[in-house]
């Protein structure tokens, strides 16, 4: 359909953009980047859905739904996440994730 | 049958005695507590004298005497042949002992109005006198032997709160609970005894038990238990809880200490009624002793003789006159025990037992008059010690002529009650078995050695420093020493041949001069003796001391046993049991159960280092886990 | 209302009533009234046991009633009583009563505390009219746990950390019990159709003898931990000795009961073959119990842990009278428990008063009380002569009972071990003795004992309704120990049934 595509391109996009989102997500220690990160690991989710409903299912419309939903709920997650970061902010001058560890045993 | 129902009045009025005195007591001026429990014991005493009358002269016996139930009822049920019955069992021992302790109580009773008079507890300790007589009482019309030992245990307490009755006194304390726990382990005998009786036979009743020719024990030939028969080791225990309560070797110790009561109390209990309760249950159980386990039997007799050997030897060289008297007591039931262990069944052949029981009789007279003598002579000189007295007979009549009646009955000179009873055993004992009659030769004249020994060095010799003059005692205990004096001397005319018997027949005895005379004469050498040595005083039985030297000290010391008995309680029981007992329980078992709840701890310690509290952390580990997971999951599906 | 039903419902409107006072005098009233009713109840209910007997019913349970509460797993409020039940519930109303009475003074939290013993007393009633193991078990949690707040807040010394190791170890118990239930569960029905928790409908049937083999150790462990069966009794001389005295009293008393009462209602009568296989494991388990526990007595010095080590002696020798399995081993074990329960809420309730006065428990440091508050001297004297066995109490009553049935056994292994359990009267008779001898007679050791105040009018009532109790029980046993007896044949006969395989 996507002339002269294979899946298999799309896949390796989306899988290297997964692991780049959790390398990022480990890695980095700026809460920012870090829900940056967490958004390249949503949106590569998102490309799986789209493709594999085109390529499988091309006559249903379910994996774009999805996608659509995660779209909307990331962009929900970001506000909250950013709000808390925000306040982390406020409380610690700063928003590095490794100062942020008073919920441990 | 129906005519002995007022026996059960006997036992009962001193129990009501003890309610009512203990509870009310305290509220009343003492002095009506001691008249209540003197009168309660005079009826019981009256009653007593009553069933005996008509129990033993009441009627032809020539067929035997009759074991009369007048009253039974269960008191608790095991199965449906094991019960405990509380009821009243009549028949020739029971009834004498009936008179026996009543008697002597009766005149405790009336002799602690003056001896134990202004004393604080007063009434108090005619509860505990109540309460005694009651447990007694109890034992000795016992139908069943589970009855007897529930008064058994009941003596034995009654016996810790009289001996314990000044209690603020560390040796009182002490020697009560002495008595209590010797005689308590005794105790477990008798009830393993009774345990294995029961499983043999099926029943605790005595009338089943001592029934002649009996078939209850037919099953009992085969069962033994380590070579030995379950019926010789019944009676061998069974033995051990009497020889417990009878102060038997090597379960004397007891004895001596329990003088730390007051004396009206050592008379009763020490020498006339509680330990001669050991020899009731032999003579209880004695037709089966004799017939089922006559290995028993001979251990009775020998400890028996043992003992009046070993504990005459004692008394010699004591000095505290109550003590001397204990060791008396010990040597006297030696004879009974063993006159137990010689008899023969029926007739002629039970003589021994016959013998037993009439000196059981007559002891009881002179050793409770000897008791009484000597609490008459302690009131007057405030000591127990022979070194302090001397002389008294000057100051003491009354108290000088009775205790010279009772000594002379306990050496044995005819024709006092003492001679025919201790005749009886020597020629019983001379049928049966040469050695334990060599034995009780012996001891017949170490008693009157001892015996007039203490008499002379307390009622002559050279008078003390008293810090004032001694007095005669008051009427209320003068009174009982006559009484017994009285019965010391004629008791011995009364025809225990025809009245208490093995098989309840009456049979004839003659006199054995060929062992009456030498018996007599062995008495009177120790007399003699004692005369010699402490009549006037001397440095004779000073250098003698001196030249028998460890053997005296030995002896004085009683042979050490209560040294060795108490090093193997405090330093072995307590130190080496129960206290690493009580370490292993704190340390190892409890500390096994907290070391599960620290070890927990220490893993949980260990790896709470895993919730760091790092969001990364916990990322990677998700992560980590996720694709660990994922891979297994490829590898084991390919 | 079933009078069964009301057991429970009075205590639990008694707290309620405590909610709505104020301080320490409304709560005690309240608490005095409620199980003063709670006690009449039970003698009612003892009267009206009897007359049933009498009129010749002879159900193995009466005054039953069933409600289900939970289909879905067929758990029902199904509730009886047989003389047993009915002589527990007796020794339970009486000692509540008399803990209430012990710990009239109590200033700190008053209102809790009442409500908490009372919880307490709810959950060991409630266990003792069960017949249906969830709701038997559902109470006896509720009286496990009220415990670790009681000696928690209320107690003395280090008692947070007896509280834990005494509720942790009854968890465990409990946990194990859970194990034990749900294995009876699930064998309910080895035929198919509904499972059941009724103990009734599981003693028809005869569980598959592996399964038996495997939850018997879990179910009779469970409860001998709470009767402190050697070695899981650890947590009797330190939860004792720092609980108040009302606790002492209570747990002692009655709780330490559920466990032996557990065993033979639910472990040895749903799981007979089992029980006859493994009772020689247990018998030697509670043998060293007895004379263990007697001798670990004699070498303590704080009062209460000598009471501690001479109730595991007691105990252990309810468990092994259970295990005789003969009408008069269990008689006297029954006897045993209500027997122990009463003298030694009785000890607890005089050490604690003694401790009131003295404020030490060393016995080492009293001597000559006698002396000085003369009325608790001589009930801690007849306590102690009831425990070491004198006739007359009722500690001799069971002792023999519990002697003489294991005597009769057929077995010489067991007329052996009643050997060595019986030499524990003469230890009782040492520890006893030693203590009354130092604490109570001799002269008086320290200067500060010389004024106090004897016992109060409320302490009188507490000791005296005990001292009640144990005489009457000593003296006419009959009447009692037939009930039991003839309780017990349902549960002996299935015990013979079942031959050792």
């Amino acid at each position: 359909m996507i002339q002269g595509i294979p899946l298999e391109h799309f896949l390796i996009v989306s899988t290297i953009m997964f692991f780049i989102g959790v390398c990022g997500f480990i890695i980095r220690r700026n809460l920012i980047t870090m829900l940056m990160a967490i958004e390249l690991i949503l949106n590569s989710v998102n490309i799986n859905f789209v493709v594999f409903n085109r390529y499988l299912y091309p006559d249903q419309l379910q994996g774009h739904f999805f996608s659509l939903f995660i779209v909307g709920i990331a962009a929900a997650e970001a506000s909250v996440a950013i709000a808390l970061i925000i306040n982390i902010y406020r409380k610690l001058q700063n928003i590095d994730v490794e100062n942020v560890n008073e919920l441990r045993f | 049958m129906t005519g002995y129902a007022y026996t059960i009045l006997i036992p009962m009025i001193p129990l009501v005695m003890f309610l009512v005195t203990g509870l009310l007591g305290m509220k009343w001026k003492p002095i009506v507590s001691g008249l209540l429990g003197t009168i309660g014991m005079g009826t019981s005493w009256v009653l007593s004298l009553i069933t005996a009358g008509s129990y033993f002269f009441g009627g032809h016996h020539a067929e035997g005497f009759q074991t009369i139930i007048p009253f039974e009822t269960t008191w608790l049920r095991f199965t449906e042949t094991l019960h405990i019955n509380i009821g009243v069992l009549l028949d020739p021992i029971s009834v004498m002992m009936l008179v026996v302790i009543t008697t002597i109580s009766f005149m405790v009773h009336l002799y602690s109005l003056g001896y134990m008079k202004g004393e604080k507890g007063f009434a108090r300790f005619y509860a505990f006198l109540s309460l005694f007589t009651f447990s007694m009482l109890g034992l000795v019309i016992a139908t069943n032997i589970f009855q007897m030992y529930i008064f058994w245990e009941l003596v034995g307490v009654s016996s810790f709160l009289l001996i314990g009755f000044y209690y603020t006194k560390p040796s009182a304390v002490a020697a009560s609970k002495k008595a209590f726990i010797v005689t308590r382990f005794a105790d477990l005998g008798f009830l393993i005894g009774i345990l294995i009786l029961s499983f043999v036979t099926g029943t605790f009743d005595f009338g089943k038990l001592t029934e002649p020719g009996t078939a209850i024990f037919g099953s009992a030939a085969s069962m033994s238990f380590m070579g030995i028969s379950a019926l010789t080791w019944a009676m061998t225990l069974i033995f051990i809880g009497g020889a417990g309560k009878s102060a038997m070797f090597p379960l004397h110790i007891w004895l001596p200490d329990a003088m730390e009561g007051p004396t009206p109390v050592s008379a009763l209990i020490h020498a006339a009624t509680m330990v001669v309760a050991g020899v009731f249950l032999v003579a209880r159980m004695f037709p089966v002793i004799h017939f089922q386990a006559p290995d028993a039997q001979e251990i009775i007799g020998y400890v028996g003789g043992f003992t009046s050997l070993f504990a005459a030897v004692i008394a010699i060289t004591q000095y505290d006159i109550k003590r001397v008297l204990a060791f008396s007591t010990l040597s006297q039931l030696g004879y009974m025990m063993l006159a137990l262990g010689v008899s023969g069944y029926g007739g002629e052949e039970g003589l021994g037992y016959m013998a037993s029981m009439f000196h059981l009789f007559t002891h009881a007279m002179f050793k409770a008059l000897l008791f009484l003598g000597a609490g008459s002579i302690i009131h007057a000189v405030h000591s127990n010690y022979m070194y302090d007295m001397g002389g008294l007979r000057k100051y003491l009549p009354i108290t000088h002529i009775t205790f010279l009646i009772a000594c002379l009955t306990i050496a044995g000179v005819p024709p006092l009650s003492g001679f025919f009873s201790k005749d009886e055993i020597l020629v019983a004992a001379l049928h049966h078995n040469k050695l334990l009659f060599a034995v009780e030769f012996l001891v017949a004249g170490l008693t009157a050695f001892y015996m007039f020994r203490l008499y002379f060095s307390v009622f002559w010799g050279k008078d003390r420093h008293y810090h004032h003059t001694p007095h005669e005692s008051p009427l209320t205990m003068s009174i009982p020493l006559m009484f017994l004096a009285v019965a010391s001397v004629f008791a011995g005319f009364l025809p225990f041949h025809h009245l208490v018997t093995s098989d309840k027949m009456g049979f004839d005895t003659e006199m054995h001069m060929a062992v009456a005379a030498p018996s007599v004469l062995i008495g009177l050498f120790g007399i003699a003796m004692a005369w010699i040595l402490y009549k006037k005083e001397s440095a004779v039985p000073e250098k003698l001391a001196q030249r028998w030297g460890i053997l005296y000290t030995a002896t004085y010391n009683k042979f050490y046993f209560d040294e060795i008995y108490l090093f193997v309680t405090k330093k072995i029981i307590f130190n080496y049991i129960s206290r690493p007992i009580a370490w292993f329980d704190r340390h190892i078992i409890d500390g096994f159960m907290v070391g599960i709840g620290l070890v927990t701890e220490k893993i949980a310690y260990q790896i709470k280092g895993m919730q760091s509290g790092q969001l990364q952390h916990y990322a990677f580990m998700f992560v980590a886990g996720t694709l660990a997971l994922a891979l297994s999951l490829v590898y084991f599906l390919m | 209302m079933n009078i069964l039903t009301s057991l429970v419902v009075i205590p639990i409107l008694t707290i309620i009533a405590i909610l709505f006072t104020k301080g320490l005098k409304g709560a005690r009233l309240v608490s005095a009234i409620g199980m003063g009713v709670q006690l009449l109840v039970t003698a009612v209910l003892l009267f009206s046991y009897l007359g049933l007997r009498k009129a010749g019913v002879t159900d193995e349970m009466v005054f039953t009633a069933d409600y289900t509460w939970f289909k879905s797993l067929n758990i029902h409020y199904f509730i009886g009583v047989d003389g047993i039940a009915v002589a527990m519930l007796c020794l339970t109303s009486i000692v509540v009563f008399a803990g209430i009475f012990a710990s009239w003074e109590m200033e700190y939290l008053s209102r809790e505390f009442f409500i908490s013993l009372i919880l307490l007393a709810t959950g060991v009633y409630g266990f003792f009219i069960s017949l249906d193991l969830f709701t038997m078990f559902l109470f006896y949690e509720l009286a496990v746990i009220p415990m670790y707040l009681l000696i928690g807040v209320w107690g003395s010394g280090p008692k947070e950390s007896s509280a834990m190791k005494l509720t942790l170890m009854l968890m465990g118990g409990s946990a194990l019990l859970m194990v034990g239930i749900f294995g009876i569960y699930y064998n309910s029905a080895p035929d198919g159709g509904p499972l059941t928790f009724n103990i009734l409908e599981i003693a028809k049937i005869q569980m598959p003898v592996e399964a038996q083999r495997f939850f018997f150790p879990f179910t009779f462990v469970g409860f001998g931990i709470l009767g402190a069966l050697f070695p899981f009794h650890t947590w009797s001389p330190d939860g004792h000795a720092s609980a108040p005295t009302a606790v002492s009293m209570l747990h002692a008393g009655v709780l330490m009961k559920l466990g032996g009462y557990g065993c033979f209602r639910v472990a040895m009568f749903l799981m007979p073959e089992a029980a006859q296989e493994m009772a020689w494991i247990f018998i030697i388990l509670t043998t060293i119990s007895v004379v263990y526990g007697a001798f670990g007595a004699i070498w303590q010095t704080d009062l209460k842990f000598i009471n501690a080590y001479s109730s595991v002696s007691h105990c252990g020798l309810v468990i092994f009278a259970l295990l005789m399995m003969n009408e008069t081993g269990m008689d006297g074990a029954i006897l045993q428990m209500i027997s122990h329960g009463l003298m030694t809420a009785l000890f607890f309730a005089l050490i604690g008063m003694i401790y009131g006065r003295t404020h030490t428990r060393d016995v080492t440091k009293m001597g000559g009380l006698m002396k000085v508050i003369p009325f608790l001297a001589v009930v801690y004297m007849i306590a102690g002569f009831a425990s070491l066995g004198l006739p007359g109490l009722s500690g001799f009553v069971a002792e023999m009972t519990v002697f003489v049935g294991a005597f009769q056994h057929q077995d010489m292994f067991h007329r052996v071990v009643t050997v060595v359990v019986a030499s524990s009267i003469v230890i009782t008779a040492v520890y006893i003795l030693r203590v009354v001898g130092m604490i109570l007679l001799g002269p008086i050791k320290d200067s500060h004992h010389e004024h106090l105040e004897d016992a109060k009018w409320f302490e009188k009532l507490s000791t005296v309704t005990l001292v009640l109790a144990v005489a009457a029980i000593g003296i006419a046993p009959l009447w009692l120990s037939d009930t039991i007896i003839s309780s017990l044949k349902p549960i002996v006969e299935r015990l013979a049934m079942a031959i050792p395989f």
